[in-house]
């Protein structure tokens, strides 16, 4: 359902490719983490994959759809198939956990009465029922990310993105966001995770891919964080 | 489309940057404002001129002495002419009495100007006004019973030139304030576009429209300029109630200067509106093109 094929990607300014020559695909359903040290290209995979931006040469497919090709208008669409988390949740800080995730909703459109179903439940479902009027202020770090997830997921998305989602986080919280991404991946999500957590990497025992300066060293399935480690 | 999230989303825009939001429909105003003025003074010119040049282009004044002979003689050969479309005669009683009507307020002038003093004239319309020298050369001055020619129409032009200057200015300053009220407008919705990335951000990542996301930025700045548009109105119809209606009150009656109608007023107010409305959304819209990803 995702597939890379030569990928590389040049920023201007760097002389070094973000991303060399990465070829890869991923099935729809997996929990696949994506691995390596800062400035391995795990956030450049991430952007290319929601076509932030576009490969330098190369091409990428997200449900049969090339994305090289897709036309402004399209982008949209593409990404009402995926959800986003990130480190630092990106919640809105003037709004409620309930107005949070059904902001992701009511700017794709969705009918009121759809939207005040599903928050809800949703909200049940990533452990936050009774907290849905509170202000992320009011909310732990763990919380917080929680309520992210929850507007990640609402939409029910083919694929979930997740850019270092327990990098805020310490151990113990961590592990619950991971039983909650397990789960949503257990609905037949797919899950793209990039970390640096070697702890969640090699509890896990899912499909590992490292980047190494942009260039694709590993792609393991059932893998652990460092050969060796 | 979600008319309750747009609006909300275009009200707390506003208030969030109010001393902006001030600045932008203040400028909108003052510039909409000058352009109604000088959309206004366009009108009264053209009024002006067809109250004018409708009338007497060239004077021909006869000398004190004129013989009948020479004055039948003028007036034939103006009847000849092809140049002259039509011409009245103007004796001196008649002159007399339009000095008294032109200067009815002031009547110690009248008192003191003897009634013969005012020469007898032909007042000529010319097919073509520009040909004023024609004439002027047909009958040299102190010749024949001509005392002078005068070209009524010079010194039309040079008031219309200064009219003209007037609203050519006007127009000027408006186009120069309307330059800062874009820059104002393109730099209020950078700020709120700032000020609300967080929201745009995640509507981008979660699949919003562009369109749906763009568009209370737009409406934002086309409020603004329908605000700037309303108190441009309102100056308009200020200026002319307590200026125009007033002051001016006295060369309006007398059919100098003619007066400003409420008609005029209407047919300019939706066209400053429009343009408000229109350039402040096209402002936004090209800013975020430009300087906003979206």
């Amino acid at each position: 359902m995702i597939e890379l094929q030569h990928v590389t990607k040049l920023y201007p300014a760097s002389g070094r490719p973000a991303l060399d020559d990465v070829s890869t695909e991923i099935d729809k359903g997996e929990f696949v983490f994506l691995i390596g040290s800062s400035g391995s290209g795990k956030s450049t995979f991430l952007r290319l994959l929601l076509k932030e931006d576009t490969p330098t040469s190369g091409t990428i497919s997200v449900n049969g759809k090339v994305l090289n090709t897709m036309s402004k208008w399209q982008v949209p669409k593409l990404r009402r198939t995926m959800g986003c988390v990130f480190q630092d949740f990106r919640l809105l800080r003037d709004r409620t956990v309930a107005q949070n995730v059904a902001f992701a909703l009511e700017v794709i459109n969705k009918p009121t009465r759809t939207i005040k179903r599903v928050v809800p439940e949703v909200l049940e479902m990533v452990g936050l029922e009774g907290k849905a009027q509170r202000l992320p202020s009011e909310l732990s770090g763990g919380e917080q990310q929680r309520v992210a997830i929850a507007r990640a997921f609402v939409n029910r998305p083919l694929v979930l993105l997740a850019d270092e989602p327990t990098g805020n986080l310490d151990p113990e919280t961590s592990e619950g966001i991971m039983l909650l991404l397990e789960r949503i991946n257990r609905t037949g999500t797919t899950v793209i995770m990039a970390t640096h957590d070697y702890h969640i990497v090699d509890s896990m025992r899912r499909r590992v891919i490292e980047l190494n300066g942009g260039v694709l060293t590993r792609d393991q399935s059932r893998g652990v964080y460092g050969v060796g480690r | 489309m979600r008319v309750n999230f747009v609006l909300s989303e275009v009200a707390t825009g506003l208030r969030r940057n109010l001393t902006m939001t001030v600045a932008m429909i203040l400028t909108t105003a003052i510039s909409l404002g000058l352009m109604g003025t000088g959309l206004l003074i366009a009108g009264m010119i053209s009024d002006m001129k067809e109250i004018y040049y409708d009338k007497v282009q060239v004077s021909i004044f006869l000398a004190d002495d004129v013989t009948e002979e020479q004055r039948t003689a003028i007036q034939s050969r103006l009847e000849d002419s092809d140049e002259v479309k039509t011409f009245i005669y103007e004796s001196k009683d008649e002159a007399y009495e339009r000095f008294q009507q032109q200067f009815s307020q002031q009547p110690e002038l009248v008192e003191n100007t003897p009634a013969d003093a005012l020469p007898e004239s032909f007042r000529v319309e010319l097919i073509n006004p520009e040909r004023y020298e024609v004439i002027k050369a047909e009958f040299p001055a102190g010749a024949e019973g001509v005392d002078q020619v005068r070209d009524e129409g010079d010194f039309l032009d040079r008031l219309f030139s200064l009219l003209n200057g007037a609203r050519n200015a006007t127009i000027a300053v408006a186009v120069v304030q309307a330059l800062a009220a874009l820059l104002l407008i393109s730099n209020t919705i950078q700020l709120a576009a700032f000020n609300r990335r967080n929201e745009t951000n995640i509507m981008r990542l979660v699949g919003a429209s562009r369109w749906y996301t763009q568009l209370p930025f737009i409406l934002e700045a086309a409020v603004a300029g329908l605000i700037g548009a309303l108190l441009a109105i309102g100056g308009l119809v200020l200026t002319k109630v307590l200026f125009v209606d007033r002051t001016l009150a006295g060369p309006i009656k007398a059919g100098i200067i003619p007066p400003v109608d409420w008609s005029a007023i209407a047919f300019i107010a939706p066209v400053i509106a429009a343009a408000g409305v229109g350039l402040a959304g096209i402002a936004a819209y090209v800013t975020l093109r430009l300087y906003v990803r979206l």
